[in-house]
């Protein structure tokens, strides 16, 4: 580790204070499960390391008639206590899935959505994009991209909470730079792909920061969260998806499929979507949109069963939303 | 002290607000996050900040301990070092192996990843705080099912499942084989693990 | 009369073969057990050390003066010069001392290096294009065949043409299977990192070593520090894991010791977890094509294989005499081919080369019942009289079968019922190992107040050494086990073996009774005077020294102990392989029966562990309590071989990619389903003695778990670990 500044700003205002134009130069500390061992590895090198946990609007959870507000630094384990978010199985399912009691007590909501990828070419030292893509091309691509990889990142983004979260039409409050200006996106819109070694997989700048992630109250929405695992423990997911339905009249009014780990982004697929609109959910339906998802996928050269993988995720995570078998393990 | 480099800080600006994308659903969370975000100027307090090497206190297994850290390091770092208390773990960069598991204030977390910064004026237990004459059930049952083999692992574990034990006190087997992933053994004393949780389970604390 | 060494009778024993806690289980579970890593000394440095980035290179120069501008650094060092060559990531180019671990790592990132970039070669699955580029060395074999060649034939002519005709007439009569099989190499990953922590003291050197061989490595430390062995202290209290990768105090080891003395403080250099996983020990991979017949019956006939893999640069991996594992067919060749690539080199990993030996070749054996039809189960049995145990793997496969409900579930290969994508299967597997004593000394001391120590050069790598010698001195001095004090962990004590191969139990039982004994015929000597009755008629029970069957006429321990006088009674024991075989204290080799039951998801080619029998015979069983702990830990660690671990490198760099424990995937406590351990020790066995544990019951669960997988499927899956990926790619393939 480089030796840095510390800094525990006590409001949203303060962390604003603390942050810097330069990509960089500033890291927000919150859980720390991920910028640690980024920072130990000199992978990160920061000036400044800004802890956000003592900023008290941001360690806060409440409710009203219309969905859950969440702070950036409240901890999963704190989500899963909240009795407000129990309709949300998709999340509660994605936080289960993490696995380890350490991690769901020490990670927060905020850093979850901002992990950096686990790809071993940027943990390596290599650079995000791991020289434009060319190390994950030439190399061991085996839990890599096989969808939205035609540019230069071939990573997976590394938040599991984040499709389930999309399925659920989660939006998200960003502050910065200056500290009136308060930009409210839906979350989906807060990942981007990056194009280049100073962009990062978030469409923040440098001294923006997400405070808030909101959750509408998922009224009659089925919703579920399937990983598929390769044994148990934090381990990322091989493929992962989360599936909302809205159903009226035994029918599929309106769904949103959500892909982890195929992509780097979270994946958002209209096709599998559209494939369940207007449908009962049955074994059939939700094989046909779990294939629909991986269509257009573009497998590297060690990672063709990822696209079997990522199919059999949508379509389970389909089946388990609507409460019927999914036939697996 | 040497002189640290000054950041630019932007300050001030015009007021206003940004809907980046306009749909009911951002309407409403813009309505709900503003409701909780205003209380926030009363509870405003000045920025914590280290430039260097500082000294905080931590009140470490009931006892409080005055040390001089730097930014860098690491609640582990501390406890290792300077407090000679080894029982938590360095195995891994990151906080995949549960080897360092202590309890902050009572919720399990991995000393590792947290800057002994984070830890100023919090409470901190470590496994040593579960030994001696009188042993938490936890490590009784450690000892009784032979829950051990080169033991580096076991501190950790321990204190996990102290922590799990804290929160679901009558664990089955079913929630302690879901519940106590976050550790690892190279020695594969899993099996021993479990039949300890589920014994200290039943015996309760 | 000389003493006859030997154990109580089955069934007579006060301590030996009761379940016993471990002596040091408070001290682990709570934390206060002092590891290598956890020695902190006064005014302590810690040093950290940076390897190359690259898997193959040279250096063209090196410069450490950037590290001591890196503040809290105080001293940094090359480790190797410029022009030297590098073999493989991650080896050690330079160390840094300084006053803080972080310091230390910056100071270490901060070397400046220049390299010229070497080729790199890193593929070891594929052995024809290993030996076009050069990189392949002969790696021995091993024949035998039925028939002889006539005088005037060409040998290698004839076993050519032998092993083709009986393949032929197998194809005709009963079955070939023809088959690639493979299993890569895997790292030891100790918890505890390679490192120690050194001081000095004038010009003695402490070294706090985490090693499995304590009275071996002093002299390691001091030809390189030009003392002698004299003058080192190698201490380790307890280690955090080492499975066969920590004998010596390694390069790293030397320069920690190097820098304590340079700079007059304490030092610790432990190796960082990308620095162990990149170079403090590896298995090495396996990878073989095979011809097998069988005749209708399901009786292997003829073997016919040619295996290759790496141990690093230099070195292959598994020696031809193990192949076919366990069994020895009639007619059989092994051909192996070394191949060299820039990978760590390899260190024994507990059990050398059985694992992957058996993993290649029993797979085969079951692949006959699939061609066949016939019972896996059915299969084993009928060849096991070519096998050097059929006794007793017929009377383990009997056992585990009825554990695990084999006759009950068993399905033919791909012929089970399916639950939705779930199908089910059983697989085994047997294995065999030496085990036998190591060299052994100690000292015993018996005070004049009662007090009970015993001193050894050995180390507990975490089987329970401790709490087995206080069990073998209290059994036989008829004292409670907590009364023996166990003095291991230091070079100063009387020699004993490194902890390797499964001897140390023996060993250190060896030597603790014999010793024991000793002074109990000196104890009972005072005793019979003091009493006025024969020595002869004295038995040691219950904390007493009494007349065999008159518990009243005797004295306390303590009163016995009395009678010595002022000085303690020091007894020296002492056993060495060459000058006390045959004993009756311990024996080797054992053999072992390992049956799995798995479900495997087809959609995901996720493999999940059902249940998992082991069944195991080790002679003389002294703590049942930490002996069934070994059999745990090693189908554990087999399970992670089979379904999980493995180095992973980058083909075109040569890069370890997995080197960090969140991508080496290990498998965690919700991931080994139900695990049953039979421990068998008839009278036959007990009788034998002692015999090794460790190594064992590691062996057969990569095949075990294999045959399960193909038996689930109907379909092979070649390579180990079975990861979903390969899974799901075996039966895509089956389906074309």
């Amino acid at each position: 580790m480089k030796p840095f500044e510390y800094a525990a700003p006590r409001d949203e205002a303060g962390v604003l204070e603390c942050l810097s134009p330069e990509p960089g130069h500033v890291e927000i500390l919150a859980g720390g499960t991920d910028l640690l061992p980024l920072l130990q590895k000199m992978i990160l090198t920061p000036r400044r390391v800004v802890n956000i946990k003592e900023v008290a609007s941001l360690r806060r959870l409440s409710a009203d008639s219309q969905g859950v507000v969440i702070g950036a630094a409240v901890t999963l384990s704190d989500l899963l206590e909240a009795p407000e978010l129990a309709p949300c199985t998709a999340l509660r399912q994605a936080i289960e899935g993490i696995d380890a009691l350490q991690l769901v007590s020490q990670m927060t909501l905020g850093g979850e959505l901002c992990r950096r990828p686990q790809c071993w070419y940027f943990r390596n030292g290599h650079g995000l994009l791991a020289d434009a893509g060319r190390r994950v091309v030439q190399g061991d691509n085996r839990y890599h991209a096989i969808l939205g990889n035609s540019g230069p990142a071939k990573f997976v983004h590394a938040s599991r909470l984040a499709p389930a979260l999309i399925a659920l039409d989660a939006s998200v409050r960003v502050i910065g730079p200056e500290r009136e200006d308060e930009h409210y996106l839906p979350l989906a819109d807060l990942f981007r792909t990056p194009r280049h070694e100073r962009e990062r997989e978030t469409v923040l700048l440098p001294n923006q920061f997400l405070t808030h992630v909101y959750v509408p109250h998922p009224e009659g929405w089925l919703n579920a969260t399937y990983e598929v695992k390769h044994g148990r423990g934090p381990a990322a997911p091989l493929a992962a998806a989360s599936a909302a339905l809205l159903l009226e009249g035994g029918r599929v009014a309106d769904a949103r499929v959500v892909l982890g780990h195929v992509a780097p982004v979270p994946w958002l697929s209209h096709e599998a979507a559209q494939e369940l609109i207007g449908h009962a959910v049955s074994a059939e339906t939700a094989a046909r949109a779990g294939q629909a998802a991986v269509a257009a996928a573009t497998p590297l050269s060690q990672n063709a069963y990822k696209v079997d993988l990522a199919a059999v995720a949508v379509e389970r995570a389909i089946l388990k939303a609507a409460g019927l078998p999914t036939g697996g393990l | 002290m040497k002189d640290q480099p000054h950041l630019t800080l932007p300050r001030g600006g015009v007021s206003r607000r940004a809907f980046l994308k306009g749909s009911g659903a951002t309407a409403a969370a813009a309505a709900a996050i503003s409701g909780t975000t205003a209380v926030e100027a009363a509870e405003s307090r000045a920025t914590f900040v280290a430039a260097e090497t500082v000294s905080i206190e931590l009140r470490v297994n009931g006892a409080m301990h005055k040390v001089t850290v730097e930014p860098r390091t690491t609640l582990l770092d501390v406890l290792r070092y300077r407090l000679d208390l080894t029982g938590a773990k360095p195995v891994s960069i990151d906080a995949s192996s549960g080897a360092s598991t202590v309890l902050i204030d009572g919720k399990p977390a991995s000393a590792n990843v947290v800057l002994a910064l984070d830890c100023r004026g919090k409470h901190i237990q470590t496994a040593e705080s579960l030994g001696g004459k009188d042993p938490d059930p936890v490590v009784k049952a450690f000892i009784k099912h032979d829950a051990m083999q080169c033991g580096f692992c076991t501190p950790g574990f321990v204190v996990a499942v102290r922590a799990f034990l804290d929160q679901h006190p009558n664990a089955t087997k079913e929630q302690i084989l879901n519940g106590l992933n976050g550790n690892l053994c190279r020695c594969g004393t899993y099996a021993n693990v479990i039949m300890a949780a589920l014994d200290a389970a039943k015996g309760g604390k | 009369m000389p003493v006859e060494y030997r154990w109580p009778e089955q069934g007579k024993t006060a301590v030996v073969g009761h379940e016993q806690d471990r002596i040091d289980g408070l001290a682990k579970a709570s934390g206060t057990a002092k590891y290598s890593y956890d020695i902190n000394t006064k005014q302590m440095l810690i040093a950290r050390m940076l390897g190359c980035p690259h898997a193959h290179c040279r250096i063209k120069s090196i410069d450490v003066s950037p590290a001591l501008q890196v503040a809290g650094v105080v001293t940094a060092k090359p480790m190797k010069e410029a022009g030297a060559e590098i073999q493989w990531p991650g080896e050690p180019l330079a160390v840094v001392a300084a006053e803080t671990e972080a310091a230390a790592s910056e100071g270490a990132a901060a070397v400046q290096v220049e390299y010229e970039l070497l080729d790199v070669y890193v593929d070891d699955t594929d052995r024809q294009a290993a030996e076009a580029a050069g990189r392949t060395a002969k790696g021995g074999q091993s024949i035998e065949l039925e028939r002889e060649p006539g005088e005037d034939e060409d040998e290698a002519e004839f076993e050519e043409r032998e092993i083709q005709r009986l393949l032929d007439e197998a194809a005709k009569e009963g079955v070939v299977v023809e088959a690639d099989y493979g299993i890569h190499a895997i790292t030891h990953m100790c918890l505890e990192p390679h490192g120690s922590t050194c001081e000095w003291l004038g010009d003695k050197l402490t070294a706090h070593l985490s090693t499995q061989n304590v009275s071996g490595t002093a002299g390691q430390f001091a030809g390189p520090l030009g003392i002698t062995a004299d003058d080192v202290t190698v201490h380790c209290d307890f280690i955090g894991g080492g499975f066969g990768s920590k004998f010596s105090p390694d390069a790293w080891g030397v320069v920690c010791a190097q820098l304590a003395r340079e700079t007059g403080r304490g030092v610790k250099l432990m190796l960082t977890r990308e620095q162990e996983l990149k170079i403090a020990g590896a298995r090495p991979s396996g990878f073989i094509h095979v011809r097998v017949g069988a005749n209708k019956d399901g009786v292997v006939t003829v073997w016919d294989s040619h295996h290759w893999g790496t141990g690093g640069p230099d070195s292959g991996s598994i020696r031809p005499a193990v192949v076919p594992y366990v069994f020895a067919p009639p007619n059989r060749r092994a051909v192996h081919t070394v191949i060299k690539t820039n990978t760590g080199p390899f260190r024994a990993w507990r059990a050398p080369d059985h694992p992957q030996a058996c993993a290649l070749s029993q797979t085969a054996y079951d692949d006959i019942a699939w061609k066949l039809k016939m019972d896996s189960y059915e299969v084993f049995r009928r060849n096991l009289h070519t096998t050097r145990l059929p006794d007793v793997y017929a009377a383990e496969m009997e056992i585990a079968a009825r554990l695990i409900g084999w006759k009950e579930k068993y399905h033919l290969h791909g012929q089970g019922p399916a639950e939705g994508s779930v199908v089910t299967g059983l697989g085994m597997a047997l294995h065999t190992w030496g085990g036998a004593a190591h060299d052994s000394t100690c000292l015993l001391r018996i005070h004049p107040d009662g007090g009970v120590e015993t001193s050894l050069g050995s180390q507990d790598i975490g089987t329970g050494t401790r709490t087995v010698i206080a069990m073998v001195v209290a059994e036989t001095l008829g004292l409670p086990v907590n009364a023996v004090k166990v003095n291991i962990g230091n070079s100063k004590y009387p020699p004993s073996g490194p902890s390797g191969g499964s001897t140390t139990v023996g060993g250190v039982a060896e030597s603790n009774r014999r010793a024991a004994q000793d002074a109990l015929v000196q104890i009972f000597d005072l005793v019979a005077k003091k009493l006025n009755v024969s020595a002869e008629k004295l038995v040691a029970a219950k904390g007493r020294i009494h007349v065999s069957g008159k518990p009243d006429q005797g004295l306390s321990w303590k009163e016995a102990c009395s009678l010595l006088g002022m000085k303690p009674l020091e007894v020296r024991g002492s056993y060495s392989r060459r000058e006390n075989q045959p004993s009756k204290l311990s024996s080797e080799t054992v053999g072992g029966v390992q049956m799995a039951e798995v479900a495997v998801d087809k959609r995901t080619g996720v493999v999940q562990m059902r249940k998992f029998v082991a069944v195991q015979d080790m002679g003389l069983i002294i703590n049942p309590k930490t002996a069934r702990s070994q059999v745990y830990g090693a189908v554990i660690m087999g399970i992670a071989y089979a379904l999980f671990e493995e180095r992973i490198i980058d083909r075109t760099t040569g890069e370890f990619l997995n080197c960090e424990i969140a991508d080496y995937r290990l498998p965690r406590l919700g991931d080994i389903g139900e695990i049953v351990v039979e421990l068998y020790q008839p009278e036959s066995e007990y009788n034998r003695g002692v015999v090794g544990l460790g190594e064992p019951p590691v062996i057969s669960p990569g095949a075990a778990i294999s045959n399960a997988v193909a038996n689930a499927l109907g379909v092979r899956v070649p390579v180990l670990p079975l990861t979903p990926q390969r899974v799901l790619e075996a039966i895509k393939r089956s389906n074309v």
